[in-house]
């Protein structure tokens, strides 16, 4: 990571988050297809606004062919959307949050003013912690085919030996996130869940997040148009992501320096949030954001359960910023941090601060 | 909130530096880290810029089943030097290519970053790309094998509806694979290539013949987009972005006009507006266009704008779109002569912008002070374009 300070991104145009949709998340979905689990999200924001499809300005999805198993799966999801008239539209092959980071790059410009991002995914047809590892160094790791609870758990490990973290610990964010899950009806696990058996030591069943399905879908709006679609819109003063070395070997592993360059650029550390969503999988994932992010015992930290609740692959970073967004809508924070992780080992994170008018 | 800010107007964007792969069948020599570096390395010594002269690097290729790599930008990170910065990934399917340039330039348009270092590749000798474009059933009818066979109706639908000769198609692939003879980096460099050896081939996908199709490449394409504080420093002259846009349209619905999609029509419309283009025939000096079967030439110069309905052939058959023509089409060979698919819709983007900036070589277009560079994908759905000049924007 560089060494120079950052400067904070200040960007050109207000943009916010003004409605968040996502589904009831849950193992399998076999009796869906993508578009019929997407299709009732995007109706629930469009309702929320009372936008059309032919009112937004640009759309921008994130999935992966890998977890469909097939090419081009995004194209069956524009079905969904009702592309008729064209529109303007772009697709990343990464989770749904940096496909709204995208959109909001598009309403920047100056060149659309509402944007709708959706994405989803279902790892239930195959075995997602081996679809994972086709993630890794084709050379000379994936050969290897080292899964994601593998990778998280030396992770864990390392934190342990650096006396971050201990095992109760983990067990206690396990339980306080399921506790708080029981809130959120979208949750596909919470309540009292047992820690359970070792997956990979140290991590045990509770450590890890659940396997399923589901979607999440954002309308972003700018300026006065964000006032008139929504009551109280979650205004993003700032948003950046960063991305680590690959190698784990080159990493340190108990730190997060890509969270914390884009919270700087994002502004985070300029005044303290009240809340933070984390797209943590695993339960030590928390223990390192929360170091790298500064983040005191007084921030409330994945009120709907995070990940650990439920981890729609594609989905589950998206859906941290609409949580923190709906948050804002709701009147529960004033400012709010909302982070989401793409990669082995949270090599890619991307932190967006959302503030609320007074 | 007080003061609502509603923009600042845009910032304009700049091409300083543009690089290539000598693009062939197989780079056995290189891993994929090693081809993408290849392309952004020239790019910077474009620009005469470094590595950490970049802000933020935005990358794209088709489908990930073409390498066997998931999300390979996460890989390709530190190869790419961004390490500590942004990585975007784009996919919008073939259009690709012209999307993440797009979305590149509109991170400097949006005064996020002032310099960006945006890539696309595709290594297809890591698979087999004609089947991994056959998607499995049930999404897709059995023995429709390849793009090829989704095209060729559509193809055939065009040859209908305009009563074009069949010889049209066979033209196009004898212009461009004489074209890429003057490109060092396309792939087929068929020194030999004559009329009758295109029109003896075999039949592939009827109308479809093997020498008007487009090869199966490796290679990757980058470029340096910057601000006007960046274009100032640059050493070479900039071509700078007048418009750019995306449409994209469902795959099949009733009513869909595969042969002429609006989506492509829209797109245009767009771009020439953002560019003040009133005329497309007159004021575009030159066309990079997306042409993976030959008769996609004729129906694209009617798509966008280039020629009335119908009409488009007449300008393929009578020479307009030579070299020496007065709207030269795909001066660098196209996608018939190179075709690493995710890479292929930004090799037309920065082969239009070589052209602005005089640096196309020996397929330059002499005096070209505007080109557009196009992009398509999926079935005729996805469009991405964009018009490029030697001179900056005025508004």
């Amino acid at each position: 990571m560089p060494s120079a300070k950052p400067s904070v991104m200040r960007p050109v145009r207000d943009i916010a988050v003004v409605a968040f949709g996502q589904t009831d998340h849950r193992r399998s979905t076999d009796e869906l297809s993508e578009v019929e689990m997407l299709m009732p999200v995007l109706h629930q924001v469009l309702a929320a606004t009372g936008l059309k499809t032919s009112d937004i300005g640009f759309t921008c999805s994130g999935s992966s062919d890998y977890l469909a198993g097939r090419a081009f799966s995004f194209t069956m999801a524009l079905d969904g959307v009702g592309a008729w008239p064209p529109i303007s539209e772009s697709h990343v092959e990464m989770d749904g949050a940096w496909a709204l980071y995208e959109a909001w790059t598009k309403l920047l410009t100056g060149d659309a003013d509402t944007a709708l991002v959706y994405s989803y995914g279902k790892s239930s047809p195959g075995s997602v912690r081996d679809v994972l590892t086709r993630q890794l160094d084709p050379y000379y790791v994936a050969p290897l085919w080292p899964d994601s609870v593998a990778l998280a758990a030396l992770q864990a490990q390392a934190l342990i030996d650096a006396g971050d973290a201990d095992e109760p610990a983990l067990a206690g964010v396990a339980a306080r996130s399921r506790q708080d899950a029981s809130a959120n009806s979208h949750a596909q696990l919470s309540g009292s869940v047992a820690q359970g058996v070792y997956v990979v030591r140290p991590l045990r069943t509770g450590d890890c997040p659940p396997v399923g399905d589901g979607a999440a879908a954002v309308i972003l709006a700018a300026g006065e148009r964000a006032r008139e679609l929504c009551e109280r819109p979650a205004w993003i003063r700032g948003i950046d992501h960063r991305i680590e070395a690959h190698g784990l070997g080159v990493r340190d592993l108990t730190d997060s320096p890509s969270s914390r360059l884009a919270a700087q650029r994002a502004g985070a550390f300029e005044r303290p949030v009240d809340t933070a969503e984390l797209h943590a999988p695993f339960t030590s994932q928390e223990v390192v954001l929360r170091k790298a992010l500064k983040l005191g015992a007084d921030v409330v930290v994945n009120p709907s359960g995070g990940a650990l609740a439920a981890n729609p692959v594609m989905a589950a970073g998206l859906i941290r910023l609409g949580e923190a967004a709906a948050r804002i809508h709701r009147g529960e924070s004033d400012r709010a941090l909302a982070h989401a992780t793409s990669g082995p080992c949270l090599q890619q994170n991307l932190i967006a601060v959302l503030e609320g008018d007074a | 909130m007080s003061g609502v800010r509603s923009g600042t107007g845009k910032e304009p964007v700049a091409v300083v530096g543009i690089g290539q792969t000598r693009h062939v069948a197989a780079r056995r020599d290189v891993s994929i880290a090693g081809l993408v570096r290849e392309a952004a390395q020239r790019a910077l010594e474009d620009a005469e810029l470094r590595w950490a002269d970049v802000d933020a690097v935005v990358i794209g290729k088709a489908p990930d089943f073409f390498e066997g790599v998931m999300m390979p930008e996460l890989y390709l990170a530190d190869a790419l030097g961004a390490v500590g910065k942004p990585m975007l990934r784009v996919h919008t399917a073939g259009s690709v290519g012209g999307s993440t340039a797009l979305v590149a330039a509109n991170l400097v348009a949006g005064r996020v970053h002032g310099t960006v270092l945006t890539l696309a590749f595709e290594k297809q000798s890591e698979s087999n790309a004609m089947w991994g474009l056959s998607l499995p059933i049930p999404f897709q009818q059995p023995l429709l094998a390849g793009a090829g066979g989704f095209f060729a109706p559509h193809v055939r639908a065009y040859m209908r509806r305009t009563g074009a000769p069949d010889t049209v198609g066979s033209l196009v692939a004898y212009k461009d694979r004489r074209n890429a003879l003057k490109n060092p980096y396309a792939h087929l460099h068929e020194q030999d290539i004559t009329l009758e050896k295109v029109q003896a081939s075999p039949m592939l996908w009827d109308p479809i013949r093997y020498s008007e199709t487009c090869p199966s490449s490796d290679g990757a394409c980058a470029m340096v987009l910057t601000d006007r504080a960046g274009a100032r420093r640059s050493p070479r002259p900039p071509a700078w972005m007048h418009g750019g846009a995306m449409r994209s349209e469902p795959t099949l619905f009733a009513g869909k006009d595969f042969v002429s999609p609006q989506a492509g029509k829209d797109c245009a419309a767009d771009v020439y507006r953002q560019a003040g283009i009133t005329d497309p025939r007159r004021d575009i000096d030159a066309v990079e266009m997306y042409v993976p079967f030959s008769w996609y030439e004729p129906m694209w110069l009617e798509n966008l704008g280039f020629a009335a309905e119908g009409e488009g052939w007449k300008l393929t058959e009578s020479g307009v779109t030579e070299l020496d023509g007065d709207l030269p089409v795909n001066m660098s060979g196209g996608v018939l002569s190179t075709n690493p698919i995710g890479a292929s819709g930004m090799i037309r983007f920065a082969e239009a912008a070589l052209q602005v900036r005089g640096q196309a070589g020996e397929h330059q277009i002499d005096g070209a002070r505007r080109a557009l560079g196009h992009a398509y994908g999926g079935g005729s759905q996805f469009f991405s374009m964009w018009l490029v000049g030697a001179e900056p924007p005025t508004t």
